[in-house]
This record gives structure tokens, sequence and C-alpha cells, in this order.
């Protein structure tokens, strides 16, 4: 099999190139052998025996249409150029195959499941790239910033190494501040019995702290009765899932849902994340043995707009500049929030362009799946693979661009700079508080 | 276990607080808390000067602080708080702090006789574990879980034993975690290390832990077990002997395993929390036998009834012939002993408890927002307000309840008939 | 020769195609039960939602953002099922074999049917090498299925217009198609008999436990 020769081929990445090295054909071959065999039965042999090599998906791709239709980029390609190989030779291949197979599976594809619209048996084509990430992982080659964000979920159960004392600490300082702008907000902590447990990503105590502040607000004026761990199993991301360390994605998330057991709550809220939500609702879950969570989980898209439709929250001035969406493919093709974003969205602002493509037919942003937690060795290719996404957003004319996701957060910032597109991302919780009916 | 034998058990019915003139006290009242038996119940206040103090039964502590939280009663009944006082924290006991302040203090335990109280904490970028207010006398860069030994006199916990630079995957996958017990780590490094647990006499710490990228193990006194496993969860030990018991993952299938050696025949689908007997005889433990399916299996025997949602942990009677646990399907949650159901389901459950002699079973429940005792699926008081969880005498026959009705807070001692 | 392919082969052919086919669902049923998901969350509506979308011509977007395509594949398909079942010449050697019949299309129908299923593989073929997203994935074994697949067609269309030995190529044309046949289980063209597994797989999956639309 001849290797790809691309810029990318040629990043560095000691996550890759460290660990290929030691690799031996012997465990190359077991490791392959065990995850196509043991891991996975059924649909792995159904798609690969009914895929007819038509391309059909390749459209559906943003990686596909942002590199001028590089053939190596149709989701089929990845698949080709990954998973037949292996299959096809039984694990018989090179170390450097295998750095081909992880660059591909972490960089090139998000597993946003777009293409899986597109052909026409809706073969999945992130499940098969994530069989391909499972085996790199086994064998220890992943990229090494998405690596380190695994070890930290299996260190402290959260994504950013945070400490137990910085979650706390951070909590009791939001609840301060906040406390400043409504008198008496409170950020309710270990409150066993409360209706709901808020949960939220890392990034939020460690680099976005003024959301929880705006969290607390809301559940103020909406009169939640709620509450937070003060332990560990708060952080609901999951990146272990997107690296294919499947024994910490499930470690993680049986935390989380045990401490919303341990606090008796009635249902999870949680923040605005989209690949958060697939871990917590759907792989996490999948993988312990639940088919469907166990306790019921709301994205804030959702609770927002349960609290908007109910009147629990009024909308004194809704926000003036001109702004768009960003649909995140966990919540919207992967929950069909849409509509209720829009929903969201309409009532807090004035003047909104929707995208096109739009709602499941979003593109991905090519943060979330894991791509963004590669680090700064993969950015540019992966703003490479942006083209499309800046192109829809500059469509739009917007000034503001609103995704409740971190994720798509990240990634559309980080696509904003690279084709100055002279726009902002925001989250809805930020405009929210800043619309919202406050009590005198 | 608490020695309730000195609780006043007389039949009575005693009002002990006005909850409303509490509340109309102080600017803000958090939530509150009641002392086991029942005669206390307090809540952190906030002062009109933003200060917060503790309020107990009609009466406040003399200190107040900069911030105060996590107020709880040790199974002793004392009163414990973490205070923070200029910018320095600690934890206050019925109003006295200790001498020792720190960066950050918190999660606060304790001994399951009710002897010790312990919390983590911070100092000079150093975590340890400190004991009756004793920190320990080294400190870790990292520190995750840990847990007190049941006599009270030992504390072990996770720890990073060195310092990491940012995205150091090589020496994190070198081994970068191990177990400190009494602040005296094992030499053995881990790539990871989770819930350490005490033996009965405390000699011996287990955790689960993970030496290869998907190799996972249980480690006694820094020693793993020879077998390796897909993962591992929960180890706990056997009363009466030093073997422990994990549950553990072969190939797709779980199942238990005692010292590294398989004890359970039958492969599930999933399996944790196993939890031994008081006699250290039986086994119960959280078990899914086929995917989407939850239950309780008992020496390797699941109930035949499946459940959808959720199963919580098992509970043993005191004799340890019976086995409860809190079940949820269809979003309701409700309580099953020997694998059957109570006929009601609830909002909200909380764990059965079994009278000494395990012919009775209570629990604490919710529905629509009002709370009820719940004995033997049946409800013997509804309609609270708020409600603690019902005790038992040593007897058996009279039932504590600790409940807030009509803006009162009750001590009530009831009989069982 | 002719004996041989027009009696014991055909006899063969179905046996081998309906047996296979049988065995094939079978094996993938036992797959898909170890893959411990695929059965808990298939489900019956929103299975059929999806199918029902993707066999409606212009069902789903990606069908109408390629129109000349989706008309010819739709066409293709159609036709290379249709023809074969409906065409007078098999029914009156059904008729002559078994006294079963049923009924037909004229003549000039399936005449052009089969030109459009040759037609449409031409068409597959060439885009197979001229667009280089296809041409990447493309093996050498999708040519050799095509030609089997048209095959019959061709000696169909050969024989029904008497173009070369009529003799010979009624036997090529009996050949192929039982070629065609029993290689269906074993192929890529399984398709035909996973499509509806893996849409209805994919259609729960998003409908029924992600409330999305897969279309
Ligand atoms: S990035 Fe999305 S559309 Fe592209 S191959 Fe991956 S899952 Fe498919
Ligand atoms: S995955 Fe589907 S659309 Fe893509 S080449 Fe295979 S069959 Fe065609």
């Amino acid at each position: 099999m001849k290797l790809i020769d691309s810029p990318e081929s040629k990043v560095v990445d000691p996550g890759l190139d460290e660990t290929i090295k030691k690799l031996t054909p012997e465990k190359i071959k077991r490791v392959v052998d065990h995850v196509l065999t043991k891991e996975n039965a059924g649909r792995l042999q159904m798609y690969i025996d009914t895929c007819v090599h038509c391309g059909l998906c390749a459209e559906a791709c943003h990686t596909y249409l942002s590199r001028d239709k590089d053939p190596n980029f149709s989701p089929v390609a990845k698949v080709k150029n990954t998973l037949w190989e292996l299959v096809k030779q039984k694990g018989d291949v090179s170390p450097e195959f295998i750095r081909q197979a992880a660059r591909i599976a972490f960089t090139e594809c998000g597993a946003c499941r777009r293409c899986s619209m597109y052909c026409p048996f809706g073969i999945d084509i992130a499940y098969l790239i994530m069989i391909v990430r499972r085996i790199c992982s086994l064998l220890g080659v992943v990229p090494q910033y998405l690596q380190d964000t695994t070890n930290s979920h299996a260190a402290t159960s959260n994504q950013m190494w945070v400490h137990q004392d910085e979650w706390i600490d951070t909590l009791q300082w939001q609840e301060e501040e906040a406390g400043f702008e409504i008198p008496g907000v409170r950020i309710p902590l270990e409150k066993e019995g409360a209706d709901v447990m808020y949960s939220v990503i890392a990034p939020e105590p460690k680099i976005l702290a003024q959301l929880l502040g705006n969290m607390a607000m809301i559940m103020k004026v909406a009169g939640i009765d709620w509450t937070m761990p003060a332990t560990d199993g708060w952080d609901n991301s999951n990146m272990a899932m997107y690296s294919g360390d499947f024994e910490i994605m499930g470690r993680v998330e049986r935390l989380h849902w045990e401490t919303a057991a341990r606090l008796k709550v009635k249902k999870i809220v949680m923040g605005e994340c989209g690949h958060a939500f697939r871990g917590a609702v759907y792989d996490g879950p999948k993988w312990l043995g639940w088919k469907f969570p166990p306790i019921p989980m709301v994205h804030a898209i959702e609770f927002y707009y349960d609290l908007i439709k109910s009147g629990r929250i009024k909308i004194k001035e809704k926000y003036k500049e001109p702004v768009t969406i960003q649909d995140p493919c966990n919540t919207v093709r992967g929950r069909g929030l849409g509509d209720k974003l829009r929903y969201v969205v309409n009532e807090l602002c004035e003047d909104f362009t929707d995208v096109s493509p739009n709602q499941e037919h979003n593109y991905c942003c090519m943060a979330g799946g894991g791509t963004i937690n590669c680090g700064p060795p993969w950015k540019k290719s992966r703003m490479i693979s942006n083209r499309v996404k800046a192109e829809q957003l500059a469509a739009t004319g917007a000034k503001i661009v609103i995704t409740p996701c971190h994720n798509c957060h990240s990634g559309i910032e980080d696509i904003i700079g690279y084709y100055n597109l002279g726009m902002h991302v925001k989250f809805i919780n930020e405009i929210l508080v800043e619309t919202m009916e406050r009590p005198e | 276990m608490i020695n309730t034998k000195n609780w006043d058990w007389g039949i009575q019915n005693k009002v002990l607080a006005d909850i409303a003139e509490i509340k109309s006290r102080y600017q803000d009242v958090h939530e509150f808390v009641v002392s086991p038996d029942g005669e206390k119940i307090a809540a952190p206040v906030v002062l009109e000067d933003d200060t917060f103090t503790a309020c107990v039964n009609n009466d406040q502590w003399p200190d107040t602080f900069e911030k105060l939280w996590y107020l709880r009663f040790s199974p002793g009944n004392k009163l414990t708080a973490l205070v923070m006082s200029d910018d320095e924290w600690t934890l206050a006991v019925d109003g006295r702090v200790y001498e020792e302040n720190y960066e950050y203090a918190w999660d606060v335990r304790f001994s399951e006789n009710g002897e010790s109280i312990s919390m983590l904490y911070k100092r000079d970028n150093l975590y340890g574990v400190a004991l009756n207010g004793k920190p320990w006398a080294n400190g870790f860069v990292a520190i995750r879980d840990y847990c007190l030994s049941p006599d009270g006199k030992r504390t072990a916990a996770t720890v990073q034993v060195k310092t990491l630079d940012e995205a150091d995957v090589f020496g994190f996958f070198a081994g970068a975690w191990s177990v400190a017990v009494d602040g005296k780590v094992w030499p053995e490094k881990f790539i990871n290390a989770w819930k350490p647990a005490f033996s009965k006499d405390g000699s011996l710490v287990a955790a689960e832990i993970r030496t290869d990228i998907c190799e996972y193990s249980v480690a006694v006194n820094g020693k793993s077990w020879e077998k390796k496993y897909g993962s591992v969860w929960d180890p706990v030990f056997r009363p009466g002997n030093g073997s422990v018991i994990a549950a553990v993952k072969e190939g797709s299938n779980w199942f238990l395993a005692e010292n590294g050696s398989r004890i359970w025949g039958r492969n599930y689908n999933q399996i944790w929390l196993p939890k031994l007997s008081p006699d250290g005889k039986r086994i119960a433990a959280v078990a899914s036998p086929e995917f989407g399916k939850w239950t309780i299996a008992v020496d390797d025997r699941p109930w035949a009834k499946l459940f959808d949602d959720m199963v919580l942990a098992p509970v043993f009677s005191p004799d340890g012939k019976r086995v409860a646990a809190i079940v949820k399907e269809n979003n309701h949650w409700s309580i099953a002993v020997d694998g059957k159901t109570w006929p009601e389901s609830y909002d909200m459950i909380w764990d059965p408890v079994f009278s000494p002699c395990g012919k009775n079973v209570v629990a604490k429940a919710e529905k629509n927002g009002r709370y009820a005792v719940v004995l033997n699926g049946k409800n013997i008081g509804t309609n609270y307000d708020a409600l603690w969880p019902p005790i038992f005498s040593p007897d058996g026959d009279k039932i504590l309840l600790r409940y807030i009705a009509d803006g009162k807070y009750y001590r009530e001692v009831r009989p069982l008939n | 020769m002719y004996e041989f392919v027009r009696g014991p082969l055909v006899w063969l052919a179905f046996i081998v195609f309906i047996l296979g086919s049988i065995y094939r669902l079978l094996q993938i049923r036992s797959q898909l039960k170890k893959d411990k998901v695929v059965f808990s969350y298939m489900n019956f509506k929103y299975g059929m939602r999806s199918i029902l979308h993707w066999i409606t011509p212009f069902g789903a977007v990606n069908m109408r953002k390629r129109p000349a395509f989706t008309i010819m594949s739709f066409l293709f398909h159609f036709c290379l099922i249709i023809t074969p079942i409906f065409l007078l010449g098999h029914n009156l050697v059904w008729y002559e074999s078994w006294g079963i019949h049923w009924w037909t299309l004229p003549e000039r129908i399936t005449n052009i049917m089969t030109i459009i299923v040759v037609a449409a593989g031409f068409i597959f073929a060439l885009r197979r090498i001229a667009d280089p997203t296809v041409r990447l994935v493309t093996a050498f074994s999708d040519f050799l299925l095509l030609l089997i697949v048209l095959a019959p067609f061709i000696t169909g269309l050969f024989a029904y217009y008497q173009a070369f030995d009529y003799k010979t190529m009624i036997t090529l044309h009996i050949l192929s198609g039982c070629l065609w046949l029993m290689i269906i289980p074993f192929t890529r063209i399984v398709h035909m008999i996973f499509f509806g597994i893996s849409r209805a797989y994919m259609g729960s999956e998003f409908g029924y436990v992600r409330h999305a639309k897969d279309w």
C-alpha cells in the first residue's frame, strides 16, 4: 500500500512520530485483529460488504468540499485509506501505515456523521473511522494533545486537569460575581434532592468562568431548584470517546451519572456543549450498558427553550446585532434540536439570518470530533478543511455567530481569525443574561 | 456503625425549631441539615453584613466567617462546616475552628464509627489529607479519590507522585500516580490509581490501577494482582479475611474476581459495586445481564426482574439474608427487596434502610414535591415539606422520623406495630 | 451445452441465489446480534421512514443535488429488476417449463428498458474512470461486477435482434444471467439484500435514538 504524500503527512506530532517507533508487526496485527473481530461485529461487516464504492458520500464532507474535491478527503476514501486496508491485510501493515491511519482518522474526519445522510445505504462512516481511532488508541498512536486530554480525563475525571479545589473555588467566586449583578444569586453546591444537576465541561471553570456565573443568574431568574457537585463527576465532557479510549470514556460517564444519582436530582441540565451531549447521552451509556441515559438529560438549548416558551424567563429587549447560527452536529444532527435553537435565537435576537445549508445538513465546524483537541500542529490542516464553513458563515452577513457548543465556539473563532471574517462567536448564555428581564 | 442506644427513644413528637422564624431572622438561610439523633436542625445563614455563620435550633455559632458551607452533622451528632476567614480555609466543629488553616480545604468525611473527621487540603501548592485537624506530613502535586479506615485512624488517597510538564504524554504513561496512606506513598507507580478502600482493620488498602493503555487490575498495599484485565471497578475487602473482590472485564464480559481469580462464572454485560454481607459470606452487585437491562445479582444469580433505567448499590440486611436496592424504570424510582419491587413508584427515593432484624425496610420518598416515609412499600407518613431518612431504634420496634411540616421541625419517635 | 444451461444451470443458479441470500441474511443477523446495540435500537417506524425516503426518487437531499445521476440510478435499478421479471421471453420459458405465467411488458418497452440498463451501466463505468473521487475508491472488481451485471442484458439484446449466432447468444445470455444471480449474495451486489437492513438501522439511530432526520 502506497502512503499518501501530502503537506499533512509531514506534520510533526510526537504522539504519532514517537509512538510508532515502538510498534512491532506482531503488536499491530494483534490489536487490529482484536478490534476487528472481538470488539466489532455486524455493522462493520455490513458496511464493508455493502459499500458500492459509488462516492455519493463525497459531497457531504466539508473537508472534501473545502479542499477542492481532493479525492483523498471523500468519506469513503478515508475509509479506504485506513480500514479497508487493515481488513484486507488482516493487520499486516507497517507502522507508517498506522501513522497515516491515525492522521486521517483523528485530524481529517470530525466524526460528524453528515456523510451518513448522503450515503444511500446510510453507511456510518464516522463509526468506521472510530474503529480506526480505537485501533490507534490501543497502539498508543494518538495525537499528543488529544492523548493528553484523555489522560486528564483518566487522572482527574475532567478535561483540563482541574483540581478539585479549583473547581469549587471557581464556583464560589462566580457565585460572588453573579451576586453583584443580581442579589441573592447562588450556586448551591451538593444540594441533595434538588430538581436539576447542572453539569458543564472543564473549559468553563478553567477559562470561561463567567459562563457559570451567567447560568447562576439564569437559574435564579427562572426560579430553578438546582445544584452542582463539589466532587469529581461535574465534568460532562469526554475526549476519551474521541481518542478511542473507551474504558476511560466509560469511567468518566459512569461517574457523571452516579454523581447525579447521588445528588438525587430528577434530571441533568448540561451547558452549551455538543460533544459532551454525545458522550453523556449516547456513546457513554452505550458502552456502559444503558440503552438510554439512566436519568433524563436536557441540553442547554432545550432548557432555554423551555424557560422562554413557558415564560419563566422573559426577554426585556432583544439583542440588536445581526446574528447567525452554527448548528452543532452533536445536538442538531445528533438530537434534532435545530428548531428549538432557532426559536431561542429568534426570541433573543432582532436580526437573525440563517445559514445555508442548515439544521441537520449544516457543515461541521471540524472542531468537535476531537479534531480541535489534536492541538496546534494540526490547526493549519483543520483551517484548510474549513473553507466551506467560512464561506457559509460569511454569506450570512452576520456579525455574531451564536453556537451552543464549546467545540464549535473555539473552532469557529479559529475560522473567523484564519479567514478574516470579522465576526464574533457567542454562547446563547451570554446573550440571554444580557437580554432577560431581571427582578427588581 | 454508630451507637444509637443512648438516643432518646421515648415515644413522642416534639417541635424543635420554627423554620419560618429562623428564615425571618437572617438575610439568607441555606439548606437545612439535621443531626442523626434528630435533636438538632442547622443551616448556614447569611447575616446582615454578608458574613456567614451556622444557626443550630434556635441558636447560632458565636463566630462569623467570610464563607461557610458544607454544613454536615457527623454520625456522632457533631456539627461541622468548611469556613473561610482571611482567605484561609479550615473546618469548624460545633462552632470551634481547627487550629490549622489551609489555602483550601474540602471534601469532609466521617469515619464509620463517627469518631474521626477528615478532609482534603491544599497548602503551598501541595495536596494532602487532614485527619482530625492534622495534615499529612507530606503533600503531593495532585490528589483525587480518598477514604478513611473504618476505625477512623488512617487515611488513604490517590496522589500524583511526580510533576508532569504540559502535555507530557510519555511521562504520564511511564506512571505518575499511586496511593498514599497516611501521607506515605506506595513505592509502586501506576498510570492511574482510583478508589482506594481500607480493610476492616485498616491494615490493608486496595485500589483500582491501570498498568497499560488498556490494562487494569487491583493493587493491595502497592502489589498488583498478577492477573490483568480489560477494565476494573470498585475493589472491596471481604470482612473477616484480607481478600479483595472487584468487578473485572475480560473480552467483552464482566464478572467478579477475588484476589485475581474469577469467582462468578456468569458473564455479564456490565457489573459494578459489589457489596458484601456483614458476615462476609454473600456478595451482591449491580449487574446488567444483557444490554440495556439492569438488576441486582446475589452470589452470581441475577434477580429475575430486570430494570431498564437504573439500579443503585445493593444494601444487605444486618443478618445478610436480604438485599434491597433502589431501582428505576420509566423514569420512576422505587425499591426492590429480594427481587420484588414495591408497588408504588416515586419521583425520587432514598437508600433503603433495614431494621436490625432484617424484617422491615424503610425509605424516604418524594412525590409531587412532597415527602413520605415508606415502610415495606406502604406510606406510613406523608406530605412533609422536608424529611430526612428514617432510622430504626436498636431493638427495631420504633422508628425515628425527622421532618419539617407546617413550617416547623419535628423529631418524632413512632412505634411500629 | 444449451440444454445444460437451460436446465440444471438455471436450477443451480436459483438455488445458489436463494440459499446464498438466506445464508447471508442469517449470517449478518448473528453478527448484528453480537453488535449488542443494533437490535436494541432497531425501530420499525423510523426504519421504514428512512427506507421510504430513500426508495423515493428525490426523497433525499443528496438526490436533489444531482438530478441527472438520481434519474439514471433509479432507472437503472428499476429496469434492472423489473425487466427480467416481466419480459415476455422469460415468461414463455416459465410457461413452457412450469406451466405458470404472469403479466408481461410489451417487447418494445422491455427493449428500451434493457437499453437503459446497458447505457446507464456504461455511464457508471465511465464515471468510475472520469471522476477522480470515484476512481480513487474503484477497484478492478467494480468493473468486473458491472460487466457481470450488464452481460445478460447485452447478450439478451443481441439474441433478441439475432445479431450474432442466436443459439450461442442465448446460451451466453443464460450463462451470464445465472452467474449474475449466483454472485449476488457473495459480492458487493449483496447491497441489494442489505440495503433494507443498513437503511433501517441508520433510520432508527437517527430517528428513534437521536430525534433527527437522515435524508
Ligand atoms: S468529517 Fe463528517 S462528513 Fe467528513 S468523513 Fe468525517 S463524518 Fe463524514
Ligand atoms: S459509503 Fe455509501 S455513498 Fe460512500 S461510497 Fe460507500 S456506498 Fe457510496
